[in-house]
């Protein structure tokens, strides 16, 4: 399907990235003639040079045979003339990029409205938002939610001495009597959707799917369960710690950030009146130890620069800092901050950019079952993807044992109403069901897509 | 370097080359000539050498870089016609492979200069192979290898620049693959339209269809040794009509498919193309009047030789050697002016002219007025720097190695005018040039050092000289 871009900068060029992937037709715009060759000599896309709200260009571009439109320039109030013109030209869908907190409150509800966007995106809070659940539950690597919190999805890492090591996975609910499903198994670079047989090891990253209380059920007798992280220090004022530190306050946490510019700090005080905020420069340890780093619970480095935040979360690890998550945004030095030891990487691109997947997912296949929510785990290897059972899925009322299933695809929840069932052989779907469906090396659209 | 992946794509090529043998071969079944075994040959070596090339080099790393691409392209070509040439040399009738070798290459590069003494002798199926190769190379072989192959690597479109000529490659659409689609869809439909219109006019099917490849691919290898003086006025102008339209850029035609008519008739390149042409047809009528004492045989005969030599194409109705002076003169002019970019035709391209005028007038501008600021701009789009510097180097380096390859002619015992001709029609891609390389004589007598050289000007020609140079540099191979 025929998507145009406009906004070549990171996010961007990480949208672009994924939906090529997708094999989608996408031509990009941008008014920086360097930064478009850099996007057009990497991936197959058509590259415009000029404002994305310029009629012309959008016409060049083809606005009028696109099913998708994308604003993702710096400028929140671009993006959002953009949206319209492009909406106004008839591009079917549009989704833009809305960063400013004075536009992402209950003003945006207005906004999207008047121009009809599809939705709007605002990665600086979708990262917060990530950054929140992994704090919530500081012994994952991961965690994901879905239906509405009905069910999480937790990705942990298997440390040499952990309890799971050599267990089976049927035997799994036996032994801890729970109700939880491992839905895929990295090792040694490769991924597996495991069946009953499957033995874990340690040096494992397992992804676990179950409610939210059974989950704590579950990791409790495991020792693997950590409280949730109450006193947290953030490195670098940028929004994302701003709308971070939000969501901590509002839940009662205790937030200290460190930033070095004086002005920006003064304009957290203002938002931020319940965190302490201290002017400094955070790379220097001596500052980091009289503000008490060796007594937080959590440390999240959110500098702009990668490599900062890669050393200083390193360092806070050195020192014991039970939990250390590290913000990157470019994805070849994450590899390298994982195999340096951090566990917790978070890359806002990548946040975006499956929400962009899905949706472009979900528009191509506008009359099965919709492409409720998607996540990428297990190092963007594998899929975690939720459908609304529509109509058209033929299978429904038939147990999940006498359904032939692609290989490496696993349906790991179901959702009927208020209930949530942790499937077995005998569970069917139901119309108007949501199914959890975790696969690697697929491209699911729909349901019907999981079926050989 | 991913040496791997060059040499897989350089399989890959060779496995189509095959492919594109078996056309040949069916018309030399269809007349009994003796040379379908040299097909036949020649398709088995370039079977087994392609999957040989990728099952051993079979990548596991498919990514490729800006330097990748033009190895890629420049090994292909050649690649290409080396084993093109097989045919010609198996079958005997050019027994000598340096010559074979001399004649794909000038197919393939769209020249159209030849080494046949007598083309008439030639058998069917040859003759076919012969104007083929300029179909074939007129669009480019790896842009026809995207179109067909899925997609083997994200990163096409560093062979796309490579091969493509022109200072700034577009796409017309967001994938590269349905870009090839596209321009190849073009590409055949204009060559089918001009078949039918010779075929119309009433030339036989078969002559139709060479001219037709040769016209298209702006080749210029006729069947016949007095090329197309022999057909009809009306046939003429047909052919003189698709030379000027194969030498436009065919993103033209995409536009006027998409009913953007204004576009198009806002494009400088095509209008400064135009002009040059329309100047150089009323220049030369005058001067050649005199010779045929007839307004509208001076006209034909003016407006054929000046879209044959200004497309690069090479076709010929007359002995325009026998021509005065300033006529010739012209034609010599021409040569170097080429087509636009993004067509088939070779030269410096009427697009780079244009630009290196502009820089020109801006330097000149610059120095009576240095503080002055000026946007160079292009088809209503500023031009970046990037760009302009590629074209002044560019420029500079065509001037260098036609130099290069006019000192080492030379050394044979030829004249002035023939030497430089030479040079000019093979390094611009035309074929014919004057004196003893001429419309009615060919390039056989020279050496066979001299016959390598010509290849190389018209490798260097139809790349656009950077693919070929940058192979040959070391530091390009170098394990790093």
């Amino acid at each position: 399907m025929d998507i145009i871009v406009a906004g070549c900068g990171k996010i961007g060029n990480s949208i672009i990235a994924n939906l090529i992937k997708e094999g989608h037709n996408i031509t990009a715009i941008d008014n920086n003639a360097e930064q478009l060759s850099a996007v057009t000599n990497i991936y197959d896309v058509m590259g415009i040079c000029g404002n994305g709200a310029d009629l012309d260009i959008l016409k060049e571009a083809g606005i009028d045979k696109s099913r998708l439109f994308v604003a993702v320039t710096g400028s929140d109030e671009l993006n959002m003339l953009a949206c319209y013109i492009a909406r106004k030209l008839g591009a079917r869908h549009t989704i833009a990029r809305i960063r400013n907190p004075e536009y992402n409150d209950q003003s945006l509800g207005f906004i999207k409205n008047q121009l009809n966007l599809s939705i709007s995106i605002n990665p600086e809070a979708l990262t917060a938002r990530e950054l929140f659940n992994i704090l919530k539950f500081p012994s994952a690597i991961k965690v994901e939610n879905f239906g509405r919190r009905s069910f999480e999805m937790v990705e942990i890492l298997l440390k040499s001495n952990s309890h799971l090591d050599n267990v089976q996975i049927s035997e799994l609910n036996n032994k801890y009597n729970s109700k939880v499903l491992v839905c895929a198994v990295e090792r040694n670079g490769q991924t597996y959707i495991p069946d009953g047989n499957f033995v874990m090891q340690s040096g494992d990253r397992v992804g676990i799917v179950a409610k939210p209380d059974e989950m704590q059920k579950f990791f409790k007798p495991l020792g693997l369960f950590k409280k949730q992280a109450r006193n947290v220090m953030i490195l670098g004022g940028s929004r994302i710690a701003y709308y971070l530190a939000k969501f901590l306050i509002e839940d009662g946490c205790s937030v200290k950030i460190i930033e070095k510019d004086r002005e920006v700090c003064h304009n957290l005080c203002d938002v931020l009146p319940k965190a302490d905020i201290i002017n400094g420069d955070g790379t220097a340890s001596e500052l980091l130890l009289e503000e008490g780093v060796n007594s937080v619970d959590a440390f999240v480095s959110l500098t702009g620069i990668d490599e900062t935040n890669v050393l200083m979360s390193l360092y806070a690890s050195s020192i014991g800092v039970p939990k250390v998550i590290t913000k990157i945004n470019r994805p070849e030095l994450a590899k390298i901050a994982a195999n340096l030891g951090l566990e917790s990487i978070i890359s806002p691109q990548n946040i975006t950019s499956n929400i962009f997947v899905r949706y472009a997912r979900a528009v191509e296949n506008s009359l099965g079952s919709k492409v409720e929510t998607l996540y990428k785990i297990m190092n963007d290897n594998a899929e975690v993807l939720e459908f609304n059972v529509s109509e058209d899925f033929k299978q429904v009322n038939i147990p999940l044992k006498e359904l032939s299933f692609k290989s490496n695809i696993i349906v790991a929840g179901i959702i009927r109403g208020r209930k949530t069932i942790i499937p077995n052989g005998d569970d069917v779907i139901l119309d108007g069901d949501k199914v959890i469906v975790c696969a690697t090396d697929h491209r699911l659209r729909d349901l019907s897509d999981i079926i050989k | 370097m991913n040496r791997r992946m060059v040499l897989y794509m350089v399989g890959q090529m060779v496995k189509v080359e095959a492919a594109l043998m078996v056309l040949p071969l069916l018309i030399s079944v269809l007349y009994h000539n003796d040379c379908v075994y040299s097909f036949l040959i020649s398709i088995a070596i370039a079977l087994v050498f392609g999957f040989l090339l990728t099952i051993v080099f079979k990548p596991s790393n498919h990514i490729i870089y800006a330097k990748e691409g033009f190895v890629i392209v420049a090994l292909s070509w050649l690649t290409l016609s080396l084993i093109g040439a097989l045919p010609f040399t198996i079958s005997g009738e050019i027994p000598n492979y340096i010559d074979a070798f001399f004649e794909t290459v000038s197919g393939f590069t769209t020249t159209g200069a030849s080494i046949v003494n007598d083309v008439e002798k030639l058998s069917r199926g040859i003759l076919f192979w012969r104007s083929f190769t300029h179909w074939v190379g007129g669009m480019g072989v790896l842009v026809f290898i995207m179109a067909i192959i899925p997609t083997t690597t994200d990163r096409s479109m560093h062979i796309l620049k490579a091969e493509v000529p022109g200072p700034m490659v577009g796409k017309l659409v967001p994938r590269l693959k349905d870009t090839a689609k596209i321009l190849y869809l073009i590409y055949i439909a204009m060559t089918l339209l001009e078949f039918t219109l010779l075929l119309c006019g009433g030339m036989p099917w078969f002559d139709s269809a060479i001219h037709s490849f040769g016209t298209a691919g702006t080749g210029g290898f006729s069947l016949k040794n007095s090329s197309l003086a022999g057909y009809n006025p009306y046939l003429q102008w047909v052919i003189t009509i698709f030379m000027l339209l194969f030498s436009l850029n065919f993103n033209l035609y995409y536009l006027l498919i998409l009913r953007k008519f204004r576009s198009v008739f806002k494009s400088g390149e095509m209008w400064c193309f135009f002009g040059v042409y329309a100047c150089a047809v009323v220049l030369v009528t005058a001067n050649v009047y005199p010779l045929y004492h007839n307004a509208s045989t001076a006209l034909r005969q003016a407006a054929f030789q000046s879209a044959s030599i200004i497309s690069t194409t090479g076709f010929s109705t007359t002995d325009f050697n026998l021509w005065p002076g300033l006529s010739k003169a012209i034609l010599l002019l021409l040569m170097f002016i080429g087509g636009c970019a993004g067509s088939t035709a070779g030269g410096l391209k009427s697009a780079r002219i244009v630009l290196i005028v502009k820089i020109i007038k801006r330097e000149l501008k610059r120095m009576l007025h240095p503080r002055s600021v000026e946007n160079i701009r292009l088809e209503g789009k500023k031009v970046d720097n990037l760009t302009l510097n590629g074209v002044t180097t560019y420029f500079a380096l065509y001037a260098v190695c036609f130099v290069l390859v006019f000192f080492v002619l030379s050394f044979e015992d030829f004249s002035i005018e023939t030497n430089i001709s030479a040079t000019a029609a093979c390094f611009n891609n035309i074929g014919p040039g004057l004196g003893a390389v001429g419309p009615a004589s060919n390039y056989f007598a020279y050496s066979a050092i001299s016959k390598i050289a010509l290849s190389l000007a018209m490798l260097l020609g139809r790349l656009e000289i950077y693919p070929i140079l940058i192979s040959l540099t070391p530091s390009t191979w170098a394990k790093k």
